[in-house]
């Protein structure tokens, strides 16, 4: 039992670290939100290092890594709330590579493994007519994998390259997968797209504790250097206990978000319900120490200059992504005391 | 990295398991309503198998039990309620004599104490001083060889079943508060002690103590004399290894579960096929997998040698303040029948859910309360500047 990084591991996070920092800067973040929400450049460059495949297995050129080892790099990402769609792509790198999935046109694979082609998960099934909407990614992905009437389908063209204008300017947009091939039917298709989407949670809910945990190093670093009645805004019991909050949750999700990545690597029984009660709590808890760190920042936090705002309105949108929360919460308490009576 | 337990403790779990069924008796967790949560037979088979002193560090000759072993020995004592409050009273008083004491002391209390035979509890807080420790003004007064003590603590719990009390005096008042404290073992017999109960609103009965010119020989001190606040900080060491609390909840989790599907309101669906009820029910036991990858986390820390500090006062804030949450919700959903206590008979699951609901407060006080714990997070994870002096 170990609950901190391994040395192979803080090996990747500190590379992975300084990569983000040095690439996914505000001012990139910034940059991506006038466009579609997606930095070119910066996939390139995630696609060189490998990051796009690393936990693909070795086998279909991946780079063999446990869904924690790309954990570990999911918490950089979410620090920096880069403008790449890494969780998503990652995830569908991992489905193309396992059972239903395989049966992928050909090269497909390989293109997607290597970060070459920009794949998307759509989290929610195609409405009638085979239109998912409001993909993740959807405005930049070359391949979206998804449902459509029960089949497990995967869409590819051109991607409209426009998002749906939204709260943290993420590259949201329809797709139509009416065309698109299919993968699986059935049983094995709800169960491979299951799947994907437990990984999807588990890696989400540690994204989401990176983002709290840069946030609330934004928020510290800015009440002590910032004084108000002679002293720093930090010297504040009030703005202390509010902050000491916030890291003890976010602290607790971030636990909670690495014992669910732990849990789907061991393909433990119940990693399905841990991952998505990570998912929950860390985003609840990015949520809270969002918004205690903007509250902390007086006016200057409402204000477009600073990058509270960025994480402020990330921390809402990305679990929205999914859905409304309540209905995570419903499927969680329908597998916990089984489904309603008298519920359709 | 990997929050798997190891499978030693998994089949350790089991003889814990196997133990309580064994052992623990509903009688036992019902006797505790009359305000002494102690149970004499339990603490007797908890440490005849060896799980008492298995929990003193090896380092001061104790079993070194595993951290990962003993959080799931705590784990499980919580999760089926066990009134087992004073083993962990007894594992730090041992822990703090075997680091500090003198041979008199270690031959004569910490034998009676390992085998169970014999209780401690602790003298800290007094009427004027509960989370600023350190000003304690219980006065202990050279005479001849030995001393005198005059003074008064509050909230010792346990004392009316208990051996000895770890006392916190003051022997220097006139230097700076934390340099002129000193401790001492005393047993509770000495001429001169007063134990006079404290009613709580939660079943447990508390202690008020008073010393009136309380003599004691030099033997019973503990460390040296103003040496008292390097002690009272090995005390909050071994504190957190013993320390449980990160469970509370899951008791009545169950019984709201059991309520909600038991239920029958009139022209109303049963609570558990309400979605407000659903929610809530969900919420906790979320909460509940933070605490316990909280708990893991600290015991896999102290497994591989590392002292944490802060994680322990972020698990004890959490799990503290999610519990007072969780028993105001289903005291709620179960409207006016919640309000039945244990002496009716009509009480759902006998009151469980309002015991706990009493309860819950204390738990956000005792052992450090959640200010001091937001303090120490501020200053000791975040760097955030002392706000006090």
């Amino acid at each position: 039992m170990r609950t901190r990084y391994s040395e192979d591991q803080q090996a990747v996070s500190e590379a992975f670290g300084e990569l983000f920092a040095r690439e996914s800067t505000a001012e990139a973040v910034r940059a991506a939100e006038a466009g579609c929400g997606f930095d070119r450049g910066l996939w390139d460059k995630l696609a060189l290092a490998g990051a796009p495949g690393m936990a693909a297995p070795a086998t279909d050129g991946g780079g063999g890594a446990s869904l924690v080892d790309l954990a570990v790099v999911v918490h950089e990402w979410g620090r920096r709330i880069a403008s790449v769609p890494l969780v998503e792509h990652a995830v569908v790198a991992r489905l193309l590579c396992t059972g239903a999935g395989r049966s992928a046109p050909d090269g497909l694979r390989e293109a997607v493994v290597s970060g070459e082609l920009v794949a998307t998960l759509a989290l929610r099934p195609a409405a009638a007519g085979g239109t998912a909407r409001l993909v993740p990614a959807g405005a930049v992905a070359d391949v979206v994998a998804g449902l459509r009437d029960g089949d497990l389908v995967l869409g590819r063209g051109e991607p409209p390259g426009q998002a749906r204008p939204n709260t943290a300017d993420l590259p949201l947009a329809d797709r139509d997968l009416s065309d698109a091939v299919i993968l699986a039917t059935g049983g094995s298709a709800r169960g491979a797209f299951d799947a994907a989407l437990t990984e999807w949670k588990a890696l989400m809910s540690v994204a989401y504790a990176g983002l709290a945990t840069e946030v609330l190093a934004m928020g510290v670093a800015y009440v002590k250097q910032r004084h108000q009645f002679g002293v720093p805004v930090g010297s504040f019991q009030a703005v202390q206990h509010g902050l000491a909050d916030a890291a003890t949750r976010a602290e607790g999700a971030r636990l909670l978000a690495f014992r669910a990545a732990c849990a789907v690597d061991a393909a433990n029984a119940g990693a399905d319900r841990l991952a998505s009660m990570a998912l929950l709590f860390s985003a609840e808890s990015a949520r809270f120490a969002s918004d205690r760190v903007l509250q902390y920042h007086g006016g200057y936090g409402y204000s477009a200059e600073y990058d509270v705002q960025l994480y402020y309105r990330r921390a809402a949108a990305w679990l929205l992504q999914l859905g409304e929360p309540a209905s995570e919460i419903a499927r969680l308490s329908d597998a916990e005391f089984g489904p309603k009576v008298g519920a359709a | 990295m990997d929050f798997r337990l190891p499978a030693q403790a998994e089949a350790f779990r089991a003889e814990v398991q196997e133990f309580l069924a064994e052992h623990l008796t509903a009688e036992m967790i019902a006797a505790t309503r009359d305000g002494t949560i102690h149970s004499p037979g339990l603490h007797r088979a908890i440490a005849d198998r060896g799980w008492l002193s298995g929990a003193v560090p090896a380092e001061l000759g104790g079993g070194g039990m595993d951290p990962v072993e003993l959080c799931v020995l705590l784990e499980e004592l919580q999760l089926h309620q066990a009134p087992a409050d004073a083993l962990g009273v007894a594992v730090v008083t041992v822990s703090m004599i075997l680091e500090h004491g003198n041979d008199f002391l270690r031959a004569e209390a910490v034998p009676r104490l390992l085998s169970g035979e014999a209780l401690g509890c602790f003298g800290y807080s007094e009427p004027e001083s509960g989370s600023d420790v350190a000003a304690a003004r219980t006065r202990a007064v050279r005479d001849g060889d030995g001393w005198i003590i005059n003074g008064s603590k509050m909230w010792t719990t346990l004392a009316h079943v208990a051996d000895y009390v770890l006392l916190l005096t003051r022997t220097d008042p006139d230097v700076p508060k934390h340099r002129g404290l000193t401790f001492f073992v005393v047993p509770l017999d000495t001429p001169g002690i007063e134990i006079r109960p404290v009613a709580t609103m939660g079943t447990e009965r508390s202690n008020a103590t008073f010393y009136d010119d309380v003599r004691l020989g030099d033997e019973w001190r503990l460390g040296e004399v103003n040496g008292g606040w390097d002690v009272m900080k090995t005390a909050l060491k071994y504190e957190r290894g013993i320390a449980g609390g990160q469970f509370p909840s899951p008791p009545v989790i169950e019984a709201a579960i059991d309520w909600a599907r038991t239920a029958r309101r009139a022209d109303r669906p049963r609570p558990i096929d309400d979605d407000t009820v659903r929610h809530r029910l969900v919420q906790a036991m979320i909460d509940v997998e933070v605490c316990r990858s909280f708990a893991y986390h600290t015991a896999a820390l102290a497994s591989q040698g590392e002292m944490f500090g802060v994680e322990g006062s972020m698990t004890k804030l959490f799990a503290s303040e999610s519990y007072k949450k969780h028993c105001a919700w289903f005291l709620d959903m179960m409207g006016a029948e919640g309000l039945l206590t244990h002496d009716d008979p009509g009480a759902h699951m006998d009151g469980l859910i309002e015991e706990h609901f009493r309860h819950a407060p204390v738990t956000a006080i005792y052992g450090g309360t959640s200010e001091i714990n937001r303090n120490l997070v501020a200053e000791g994870w975040l760097g955030l500047p002392r706000s006090r002096s």
